[in-house]
């Protein structure tokens, strides 16, 4: 399983798209490698500068409809190979949230409530999160706090992220 | 208890159920382009696993960037058409034969009625308009489709949209599927297949229900899908004239697929369009718009019209309808893409590229290339174009550029007019 602890980053904003994660000249791209200096670099948010703030951070924590748009799985690539394999948010668009458990990462559906008090408690942060994945929890520490979360994923997803993703789970059962 | 169109498509096609509402569906094709597949083919080939799972039921074509622009996209184009040659996979459409995936596929009488399809591109809901169930993938399922022939969903919930009304002359299916999704939002209709029913729909003609059915993800939906009917029919017949004995043979089989009268829906969503006028979008999201009437008079340095979305040759015709005679406004520049080999030919045989390049067009080769930003039409930051497009995202076309989309009918009077303003078929 992938590594899901690590420094949060703060996107405090719905509806952000993988044009806005990893921007369409960069799909031509034969190796995911090349995507990294690149992930979130179209991304708008007041504060917010991409090459300054991803790095050394684990996770992202944003709020509704995170990862719509297009299909391209160079997104969760891009988050990937910068070293983020969780992203915690209201909720995901389906073809990016599956992608995400394609590739053995793990997208982590929260409700709005807990949402606003990661966001009201924690950010922008620095802080720190830990995972259960057996129990399903998370923990976030910082700001002199820590807060634990409990969320839910389908079985199925559950099993991609243990198996590494859907090509070894569906090569052996298919 | 009745059934949607996608329960019926699914129970069809169900070869597992790993989990409670996971089903693993038996895919009718795979479609591939240049973009998202070449990483599958070379994780395959990783894997020692270098194998198709049918060749018959994969569709490949370089569409994205046509021709190449760069070494690496030379080098995309490249590892599909060897692979493509290695499985012998006999549809393959190279540059020259080649046009948008979600033009050139339905053209080639691909996609029936009741066909599950997948693709790594999000707009592959397009083909819902022959009422398939076709879903936009990743390139791990796309992989995993490729080699096993199988991909796997959640148990579909579906929206009901019933289009009601009339529509006025000058507004077309684009007005339509933009005010359906500013009224539900961008994720209105996430993790949903969107099932679309009324008069108005089944008045559309098959190139109309593309148009509608390919921003169904716009609004988050899974797949759009009309019910198959005689206009169907019609547009597949020259594929299916040898599997049935009349078209009313071929419409008696292809309706078990509509939707049960019935059927448990998540959520109605019912559109009257009698008073719609040409709408645009205004902002970053496609469910922000304001109609033409409104903006009229917003500069605009540059008109596309193309995409899958709106360069078939219905859409030419439209625009060339408005462009006839007249010269596009100095103050733009306007691009035309045909969508596919053949959408290029017919409008040069009919006398439409003549027209657009009268007028002043850039008519260009059939490519995805400007839509995203990668070619053929690329704006500048601050830049504006009004595009017939599907995606108004910051930076979708260009770094720093913006993006209304709208009808061709509205592209072309833009054109002239040299900023955004109605096309003179409206009279509203």
């Amino acid at each position: 399983m992938k590594n899901f602890t690590g420094n949060l980053l703060f996107l405090d904003r719905s509806d952000i798209n993988t044009d806005e994660i990893i921007p369409a000249k960069y799909l031509t791209e034969n190796f995911k490698e090349a995507l990294r200096p690149h992930l979130l670099e179209d991304l708008k948010i007041a504060g917010f500068e991409s090459g300054r703030d991803v790095k050394d951070k684990q996770a992202i924590i944003s709020r509704a409809n995170f990862g719509c748009g297009s299909s391209r799985e160079h997104a969760p690539w891009a988050l990937e190979v910068n070293g983020i394999n969780i992203v915690i948010a209201e909720n995901f668009a389906r073809i990016f949230r599956q992608n995400m458990f394609n590739c053995g990462m793990l997208a982590v559906e929260l409700p709005a409530a807990d949402i606003n008090d990661i966001f009201l408690t924690f950010a922008p942060g620095p802080a720190r999160l830990t995972l259960d994945f057996a129990a399903d929890c998370l923990t976030l520490q910082g700001a002199g706090a820590e807060k634990k979360y409990a969320y839910s994923i389908a079985a199925f997803d559950k099993s991609l992220v243990e198996a590494g993703g859907w090509v070894d789970y569906a090569d052996k059962k298919y | 208890m009745g059934k949607t169109t996608a329960q019926k498509i699914f129970e069809a096609h169900v070869v597992d159920r790993p989990f409670e509402d996971v089903q693993v569906l038996k895919l009718d094709r795979v479609f591939c382009h240049e973009i998202t597949t070449p990483i599958a083919i070379n994780d395959l080939i990783a894997r020692g696993r270098d194998k198709v799972f049918d060749a018959s039921k994969l569709k490949v074509v370089i569409d994205h960037v046509s021709p190449a622009k760069d070494s690496n996209t030379a080098l995309q184009g490249k590892i599909l058409r060897d692979w493509a040659r290695r499985h012998n996979i006999k549809d393959f459409f190279d540059i020259g034969a080649n046009g948008v995936c979600h033009a050139i596929f339905p053209e080639k009488g691909f996609v029936r009625p009741g066909f599950t399809v997948i693709m790594g591109d999000s707009h592959t809901c397009t083909h819902g308009a022959f009422g398939a169930f076709a879903a936009g993938v990743g390139t791990t399922d796309l992989e995993v489709g490729i080699l096993k022939g199988v991909c796997a969903f959640r148990t579909p919930k579906t929206l009901r949209v019933i289009i009601t009304g009339r529509l006025q002359p000058g507004v077309f299916a684009k007005d339509v599927i933009l005010a359906l999704i500013a009224k539900i939002g961008v994720n209105g209709a996430t993790d949903k297949v969107i099932e679309f029913h009324g008069p108005v729909i089944d008045g559309f003609s098959m190139e109309s229900r593309m148009t509608l059915c390919n921003m169904a993800v716009e609004a988050g939906g899974t797949s759009g899908i009309c019910m198959p009917d005689m206009r169907t029919v019609d547009y597949l017949w020259p594929f299916i004239s040898g599997e049935f004995s009349s078209k009313e043979a071929a419409l008696a089989e292809y309706s078990r697929w509509e939707a049960d009268p019935g059927a448990l829906y998540d959520g109605t969503v019912e559109l009257e369009v009698s008073q719609l006028e040409p709408v645009m979008t205004i902002g970053y999201k496609p469910d922000q718009i304001k109609t033409v009437r409104e903006m009229k008079g917003t500069p605009v340095d540059q008109v596309y019209i193309g995409s899958c979305t709106n360069g078939r040759y219905e859409d030419l015709k439209e625009a060339a309808a408005i462009v006839k005679g007249k010269r596009i406004n100095p103050s733009l520049r306007a691009v035309l893409a045909p969508a596919t080999s053949a959408v290029f030919q017919k409008a040069l045989d009919e006398g439409l590229i003549k027209t657009f390049l009268d007028a002043g067009f850039c008519v260009t080769n059939p490519t995805c290339g400007a839509c995203l930003g990668m070619s053929n039409g690329v704006l500048a930051e601050g830049e504006v174009c009004a595009s017939t497009s599907n995606r108004n995202f910051n930076g979708r076309m260009g770094k720093g550029g913006m993006v209304h989309l709208v009808s061709p009918a509205t592209a072309a009077a833009t054109a002239i007019a040299g900023h955004i303003e109605n096309s003179p078929l409206f009279q509203g």
